[in-house]
């Protein structure tokens, strides 16, 4: 076991030439809209019928790193973690504006729990130059939101979650950040190299433009396994994964309920009926 | 490894947030049934008050883990504090609260361990001696099942009223101890600039029994003062669906759903919504469900518990009267 860490100050860290490298981490998920198909056996959702877009959160970190890349310079390289499809994700992000795209893709990286997920991503992250690390705040596949922080931690960078404001210094070396927190607004000052996790208030995506989309379609996206990211299965596959889905199953369908279309006076008596004699609240 | 299940306390002014207090009765279930302790760790600037009420809603032991620079929440702090602790005297499980802290602390905490971790759980439980939890999944169309490995602990992050407030037994005490901080501020790489609370007449929606939701039917911010009215009058809060924050009518911690909170509370009165799958994800759990809607044939009428055709700018003023009537009648 590692000896405990207390922490550490900050590494003295400056932008190389007022260019700012940036990372963004991109995941391809199931369309939010569309219906889900449960493989027979619970082990998963069947995918290949499903529409698979750019985790939407994933939008708003593209957008997040291009506008910094056109404050300060620098390049925005996007990341994802995937089967050879996810490359359609990197596409869009390309088509946005990302300067590069890196596909990690393994069958041995199969079963893989989130925190291998991050280890993979940090470890492809380290042999980048990087200033700034972006992820989405969750991705809308299982909401599970640990990617972000546990990259952070595998680089040993401070971190700022779910970020709905975010302002840059003048020389590019630190930010200051808003998080929605219950009933208020953390106003966080932030040293860079850092990673940022992004919420949907914090900008508006802008649309691929067409000849983005064509500029896109030729890029070329490199795909590394896991070996040229210095890892094994052994570390990050299913064996070393230490949570399971155990089953997938479709959620209990609600009781059906009434429906009262008519007079106004009888619905405001039936929700008060309701409030009192079955939820109990009145 | 002990049998002891762990809970990482929030607290404010002095009292433990509801969320903290629900993981407390959640960790008796599970402590039961290994035989194992239930441990309150209290994280803070000032702990002895709110560390002295948490033996009456269940906790055997409390850790009350003091430090000025504990006051306000940091990743760097708190992670470091609880990681020592949970390595120095691992429990089974440590239990966190799906707030902006638990969902910023647990999952580092988890990568500096290297244990287990799962995050919005509905449920945390032990089935065939193995710990198990359920948590919502693709826009909630699917619940996942997901079963933890042997690691030292395993950290569950539990979605706000899943389960029910453990009743307050004044004779129950809890045994107190200060848990020992060595925290240097240099440990801590961000700064808390502030916190600017926003002052609202309605609860939070993470305390809330009854959460009343306007979608786009309500046509403009102005109205969203019928939601509140009838909030205050049921002692709820107000929620909204997606196209309100998008327009502007309302901050966007009001949103409920796929991109918003995820919300169960008793009752979810929704109004001006059609009920979308993603708007669903985020409130299809909750106990009661009534929606007012003009037209027959929105989705969230037929998944409602009670479904109102009906306008609600003329539903709504005399539905808040008829609240205050029968609060006021004796
Ligand atoms: C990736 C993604 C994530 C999303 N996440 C969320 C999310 O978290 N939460 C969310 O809510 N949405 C989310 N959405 C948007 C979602 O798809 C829907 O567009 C949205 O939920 C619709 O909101 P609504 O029901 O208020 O509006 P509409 O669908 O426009 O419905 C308005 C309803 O109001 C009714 N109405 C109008 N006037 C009256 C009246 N006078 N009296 C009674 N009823 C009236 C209408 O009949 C209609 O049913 C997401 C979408 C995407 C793509």
């Amino acid at each position: 076991m590692p000896p405990p860490r207390t922490g550490r100050p900050p590494e003295p860290w400056a932008p190389q030439g007022e260019r700012v490298n940036i990372i963004v981490c991109v995941k391809q998920v199931p369309d939010t809209e569309a219906p889900i198909r449960i493989k027979t056996d619970g082990s998963g959702i069947d995918e290949t019928a499903l529409n698979l877009v750019m985790n939407y959160y994933d939008e708003h970190a593209t957008e997040a790193g291009l506008r910094l890349r056109e404050q300060f310079g620098g390049s925005v390289t996007l990341l994802s973690v995937g089967h050879e499809r996810a490359k359609e994700a990197l596409r869009t992000g390309l088509a946005m504006g990302a300067d590069e795209a890196i596909l990690i893709s393994d069958s041995a990286a199969e079963g893989v729990d989130h925190l291998g997920l991050a280890r993979v991503l940090a470890e492809v992250i380290r042999s980048l130059p990087h200033d700034v690390v972006i992820c989405g705040k969750i991705s809308t596949d299982d909401n599970a939101g640990i990617v972000g922080p546990a990259l952070a931690e595998y680089l040993n960078l401070p971190q700022a979650t779910a970020i709905a404001h975010l302002e840059v210094d003048a020389m590019g070396t630190s930010a200051v950040v808003h998080r929605e927190v219950e009933g208020g607004v953390e106003v966080l000052q932030v040293p860079f190299p850092a990673v940022l996790t992004v919420e949907r208030s914090l900008n508006e995506p802008r649309y691929p433009s067409l000849p983005g989309i064509m500029k896109a379609k030729r890029k070329e996206i490199k795909t590394l396994n896991l070996a040229a990211a210095r890892l094994t299965p052994s570390t990050v596959g299913a064996a070393a994964s230490r949570t399971v889905l155990a089953s997938l199953s479709t959620p209990p369908k609600r009781k059906a309920g009434r429906i009262l279309d008519g007079d106004m006076d009888q619905a405001v008596a039936a929700i008060v009926a309701f409030l009192k004699d079955e939820a109990k609240v009145l | 490894m002990s049998h002891d299940v762990w809970v990482v306390v929030e607290h404010q002014d002095g009292l433990a947030k509801k969320i903290s207090l629900e993981l407390l009765g959640c960790a008796r279930a599970l402590a039961a049934a290994w035989s194992g302790k239930v441990v309150a760790f209290v994280p803070g600037g000032s702990t002895s008050q709110v560390a002295a009420a948490l033996g009456a809603r269940g906790a055997d032991m409390v850790f009350a883990a003091e430090h000025p620079l504990l006051q306000r929440y940091t990743t760097d702090g708190y992670a470091t504090v609880l990681t020592e602790a949970l390595r120095a005297d691992p429990p089974a499980v440590a239990l966190f609260g799906a707030t902006s802290q638990g969902r910023d602390l647990a999952p580092r905490v988890a990568a500096r361990l290297g244990v287990g971790i799962v995050t919005d759980c509905t449920s945390v439980g032990v089935q065939d001696g193995t710990l198990v939890a359920t948590r919502p999944m693709y826009t909630r169309k699917a619940i996942g099942t997901i079963r933890f490995k042997e690691t030292a602990p395993r950290i569950a992050v539990v979605l706000p009223a899943m389960y029910p407030l453990p009743p307050e037994q004044p004779q129950r005490k809890a045994e107190i101890r200060s848990w020992p901080v060595q925290l240097d501020a240099r440990a801590i790489r961000t700064t808390v600039r502030e916190v600017k609370t926003i002052q609202r007449e309605t609860i939070p929606l993470i305390d809330a029994d009854i959460i009343v939701s306007g979608g786009r039917g309500m046509k403009g911010p102005e109205n969203f003062a019928l939601l509140d009215a009838l909030a205050r009058a049921l002692g709820g809060a107000v929620g909204s669906s997606r196209p309100p924050v998008d327009s502007g009518w309302v901050p966007h911690d009001y949103e409920i759903g796929q991109t918003g909170k995820t919300v169960s509370p008793q009752v979810y009165l929704a109004c001006g919504i059609s009920g979308a799958p993603q708007h669903l994800a985020g409130m299809s759990g909750s106990k009661h469900i009534i929606a007012i809607n003009k037209d027959p044939n929105a989705p969230l009428l037929q998944l409602a518990d009670l479904g109102i055709v009906g306008d609600l700018f003329q539903i709504l003023p005399k539905l808040t009267d008829a609240v205050k009537r029968v609060k006021s009648s004796p």
